[in-house]
């Protein structure tokens, strides 16, 4: 695909300042569906140009309908979402122009082909016909073999591409991706890892949803979290990790302690299986480590150790910890 | 608008019936065949003349329009419920398309397929009786006008459906019988004084009996009375998917 394949459709406002405003802007967003469940609660959340956002959050947290309220599948209770600069219910047409959306669910099409299915979604958008682009995006997602296969014939992993061609199809400057690797093969995740940092070098704006934390910790610039309906953390990822993130500096014993000395009680230190190991918890961003005193205490008492070594705690623990918390 | 979307829609819903076309195009020209062998000829050669016209004549614009509305009908139901149902209509819904705009391409395909098979029954139906049409203006305007009708009739009802039963239920227990006992088959004038009365109730009877009239020149009701109730019900079905779009019903949660 071609850097300019993106960037030749869908318009911005004339006096749309690019650099200034988000890409995305969403205001007081509520949804209470009809049963009485309040799905989303009061989010506010600014999405710009050209980042990879992953919004994260554990089943039924709400991530599906927020997402489905910005495309404008689900009818806010109260609100306001901006694409564009275009409000998304008075401006729906340029609003949506500039969206692509892989759903979450897999539709269960079967006899339909592959290629007539991506046609139909250019011409959703109001688009002629671009043969040599629908060639393009099928080979880039290697379904260029399987382009006159019906739906039924493909694997699950196929279909996903399939999905991801259509939503391309019309090349969006904003890409929605709700649970892109669930249920996928490895192989398959790797590779929508791949077409995600592409897009990304091409100026597309990239906001998914997972429950893998992994995959937030490899793709995304921004990491939202999300849990019954509230927006409850915005980070840049490195700053959450940072911030949330607590170390661990593991000490690896020369000889057997059968139990941490009197001296040492005061560190909260854990002692590991055969007692050849201590563990200590220190909160990276603090003021003072303690790891100092430690060292020195370790000496003091006697103790001799042959390796020492620290390890970051992952998204994944900062995750559970967020949402134990709430 | 988006003419682009619409015809992309319109056109991938015509191009579905080609994957069905046996079932879309031989079975109405087979049961239209049986028809004629049952009612024109074992009946018909019993029941001589309706109103001057020869039975298997009198029944040629019944059964065109009883075709035409539940092709139409189910065309629409199960073009729209589909979608719905595998869950593709996210798509649609997400694109910059309004819903004026998914409408009259659901509602114009369904249509335009309905006619398609009303028209082979009219040119099967020539080979077994002589058909003269005396207001063929009229007649195009009815022809139009229910199957735009029932499509938009069908169309609600496949919104309305989330459910196969349902999606089937309707036609088949409300919308099939008043077709068949709409005049298809026999003059209104035929039936018991009270009978009459009743059949009055039945929208379908001014359908007929107005098509009827484009071909013979012989109704049981007036033409301003048949092109009146068409126009009523076919208002009722564009305030009712008016009111849907307006609320999002079953489309938007
Ligand atoms: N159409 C609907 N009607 C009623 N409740 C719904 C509907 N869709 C989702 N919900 C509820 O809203 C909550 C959030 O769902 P969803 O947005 O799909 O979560 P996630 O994508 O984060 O797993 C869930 O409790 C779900 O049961
Ligand atoms: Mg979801």
């Amino acid at each position: 695909m071609s850097q300019d394949c993106f960037t030749k459709i869908g318009t911005l406002p004339e006096d749309f300042p690019v650099h200034m405003t988000p890409i995305i802007s969403i205001r007081d967003l509520e949804k209470t569906y009809s049963g009485g469940f309040q799905a989303l609660k009061s989010v506010s959340l600014d999405i710009n140009a050209g980042e990879v956002f992953a919004l994260l959050g554990p089943n039924g947290a709400g991530k599906t309908t927020l997402i489905s309220t910005i495309c404008g599948l689900v009818q806010p209770s109260s609100g306001q979402v901006f694409i564009g600069g275009h409000d998304n219910q008075t401006s729906y047409r340029q609003a949506r122009r500039l969206v692509g959306l892989v759903p979450q669910e897999m539709p269960t099409v079967q006899f339909e082909g592959v290629r007539d299915l991506v046609r139909l979604s250019r011409g959703l958008f109001g688009l002629a016909p671009d043969e040599k682009l629908l060639e393009e995006i099928l080979k880039d997602l290697s379904l260029w073999d399987k382009r006159d296969a019906a739906m039924k014939e493909l694997s699950g992993g196929m279909k996903r591409r399939v999905l991801v061609a259509k939503a391309l199809i019309h090349q969006p400057k904003i890409l929605f991706l709700d649970e892109p690797t669930a249920g996928v093969d490895v192989e398959l995740r790797r590779d929508m890892w791949r077409i995600v940092s592409r897009l990304r070098d091409k100026g597309v704006t990239i906001i998914l949803t997972t429950h893998y934390i992994e995959e937030a910790e490899e793709m995304a610039d921004r990491v939202g979290v999300i849990n019954n309906g509230e927006l409850i953390l915005v980070e840049e990822k490195a700053a959450l990790m940072s911030k949330l993130g607590r170390k661990e500096l593991m000490i690896e014993l020369s000889d057997t302690l059968p139990e941490i000395p009197e001296s040492l009680k005061g560190y909260g230190l854990e002692l590991g299986a055969e007692g050849r190991s201590l563990r200590y918890t220190y909160d990276a961003q603090g003021e003072r480590t303690g790891i100092t005193g430690l060292l020195n205490a370790l000496a003091e008492a006697g103790l001799r150790f042959d390796d020492i070594h620290t390890k970051q705690s992952s998204l994944e623990e900062i995750f559970v910890d967020l949402v134990r918390a709430n | 608008m988006n003419f682009q979307a619409m015809k992309s829609i319109y056109f991938w819903e015509m191009a579905r019936t080609r994957r069905t076309l046996m079932q879309s195009v031989v079975s109405p020209v087979l049961s239209t065949s049986l028809y004629f062998v049952v009612f024109g000829g074992a009946i018909g050669s019993r029941i001589s003349e309706v109103d001057g016209v020869s039975y298997g004549a009198f029944i040629v614009p019944g059964l065109i329009m009883l075709s035409l509305m539940t092709q139409s009908l189910s065309n629409a139901s199960f073009g729209i419920y589909f979608p719905q149902f595998t869950g593709m209509i996210y798509e649609v819904l997400s694109a910059p398309v309004s819903f004026l705009e998914i409408t009259v391409a659901y509602v114009g395909a369904a249509a335009t397929k309905a006619m398609i098979v009303g028209l082979i029954i009219f040119l099967t139906a020539g080979f077994f009786v002589p058909i003269e049409v005396q207001h063929p203006v009229w007649m195009v305007t009815f022809f139009l006008l229910t199957a735009i009708t029932f499509a938009l009739f069908g169309f609600i009802i496949g919104i309305w459906a989330d459910n196969f039963e349902k999606l089937q239920f309707l036609p088949l227990l409300i919308v099939t019988p008043l077709a068949f006992l709409g005049g298809s088959f026999y003059s209104i004038d035929m039936l018991p004084e009270a009978w009459q009365k009743v059949a009055l109730l039945n929208p379908v009877v001014y359908l007929i009996s107005g098509f009827r009239w484009s071909f013979y020149g012989q109704s049981d009701v007036s033409l301003g009375l048949s092109i009146s109730m068409t126009m009523i019900f076919l208002g009722v079905c564009l305030y009712v998917v008016r009111w849907i779009f307006k609320t999002g019903y079953k489309l938007k949660p």
